[in-house]
């Protein structure tokens, strides 16, 4: 119950900063956008956009926004030295990264509410044909990324030249995420749909959520210790 | 035994459609063996160093890394060289090569933390390589999902007896070599950390 009320206490706290300033959510969303647009004069010939694109247009926005998202997050925290006086506080170590988690998440949510119908318009994609299947893949898929992310940001805060190194420590690891949100959005948007297909990719990242969030509570205690 | 290795190679028969370029094939696999089993290395070690603390399990680790950074090269030049030649392509998706390649890009992201990442990086790096090596499944699943093309491993217990020799003469030249190379670099690794010791204990 401490643990859930500790969540959910850094959470509020993130929220409520958040409320007030706007910063991260408005820079991250113009960001995504930015980004989409980008990758249509890049995919985009004689008007009509290459097919296929669309999936993977779709998750690199998310991937990119989303590593913006989380190095602000953390750099707020640095910048006036919170993230120490949240790791002094005598609780759950592993309850401070659930809040800082869902905060990130909450976040994205937001960011993808706007991203993911935006591609939908631009490049013709017919992404609400199977609405729940979408929404399960981009939450599995979000989630995956960001419990990785959130850790790797959490434990470079105290690294130099951490604005590079998040990305070049992230990426590669969430390359599997990539590959099934893209392949699992990409079967959902196939001229003939292949069910299966997206749920065999949804159950990868599902059980990649679970192994990865799993040891990153884990490792976060030790890994937070000076 | 690195002396001996290309006469063995030489002598080796030649397979009946590649002809030459297969011989690669000698250098290429044991480089690929050496290069997991060192990736495994490194995250065990690491995973030593972050839950007990232990400052040699650290030592070991650097020394994995910087070594599956080394075979990792070998095994993305000599793969290439291969596949020109037959599958007349340098590079192709496939789920072998891209988790190699993967892999390869998550140990090379640990130097580079290591390197740029000021004081405490070693934790943090420790950190990586353990979820660096929790992912390698991961990546292997998924790309094998999407891509399928690279020979299979069980293509080794099917070789002809003239090459089994050479090919195991090989991996033990290679394993041989990486086990040398691991403890010099973990024996460099350990001086410095002493010398370092006794600059702090003259400073006091």
């Amino acid at each position: 119950m401490r643990f859930v009320r500790t969540a959910w206490l850094v959470v509020r706290k993130d929220l409520v900063i958040e409320a007030r300033s706007r910063e991260i959510v408005y820079t991250t969303l113009f960001f995504a956008v930015a980004c989409v647009l980008v990758f249509a004069f890049g995919f985009v010939n004689e008007g009509r956009p290459v097919t296929d694109a669309a999936p993977g247009i779709l998750w690199i926005a998310i991937a990119f926004s989303g590593t913006l998202a989380l190095g602000r997050a953390f750099e707020r925290e640095r910048q006036s030295e919170t993230l120490r006086a949240l790791m002094m506080a005598p609780v759950d170590r592993p309850a401070l990264y659930v809040g800082k988690l869902a905060g990130i998440l909450l976040l994205l949510a937001v960011v993808e509410a706007i991203v993911v119908p935006l591609v939908a318009l631009l490049f013709h994609a017919a992404l609400f044909d199977r609405p729940w299947l979408l929404l399960a893949l981009l939450a599995a898929g979000t989630t995956g990324f960001a419990a990785v992310g959130t850790l790797f940001a959490a434990m470079l805060v105290r690294a130099r030249s951490r604005d590079v190194l998040l990305p070049v420590l992230l990426y590669p690891i969430t390359i599997p995420v990539i590959i099934a949100g893209v392949r699992g959005t990409a079967a959902l948007l196939q001229a003939d749909v292949d069910v299966p297909m997206a749920r065999a990719w949804l159950s990868m990242l599902v059980l990649f959520d679970v192994v990865f969030v799993t040891l990153a509570l884990w490792t976060f205690e030790p890994l937070m210790t000076e | 035994m690195f002396m001996a290795a290309p006469f063995l190679i030489d002598g080796a028969p030649y397979e009946s459609t590649m002809g030459l370029v297969q011989k690669i094939f000698y250098f290429h696999v044991p480089s690929a063996m050496t290069m997991f089993m060192s990736a495994i290395v490194c995250g065990v070690s690491s995973a030593i160093y972050l839950f007990k603390g232990r400052a040699s399990a650290d030592r070991l680790a650097v020394a994995a890394a910087e070594l599956t950074s080394v075979f990792g090269v070998i095994v993305l030049v000599t793969g290439p060289l291969w596949a020109r030649k037959a599958w007349g392509v340098w590079w192709v998706w496939d789920e072998r090569i891209t988790s190699t390649f993967v892999l390869w890009l998550i140990f090379n992201a640990y130097l580079l933390l290591r390197k740029y990442g000021g004081p405490g990086s070693e934790k943090l790096a420790a950190g990586l390589a353990v979820f660096g090596m929790a992912n390698v499944p991961f990546v292997y699943w998924s790309v094998n999902v999407w891509r399928t093309l690279h020979p299979k491993t069980t293509v080794v217990p099917t070789l002809q007896a003239g090459m089994r020799g050479p090919f195991w003469f090989c991996v033990l030249a290679f394993l041989l070599f990486y086990v040398l190379a691991l403890s010099a670099r973990a024996r460099l690794e350990s001086r410095r950390a002493e010398l370092e010791a006794l600059y702090l204990a003259i400073e006091e």
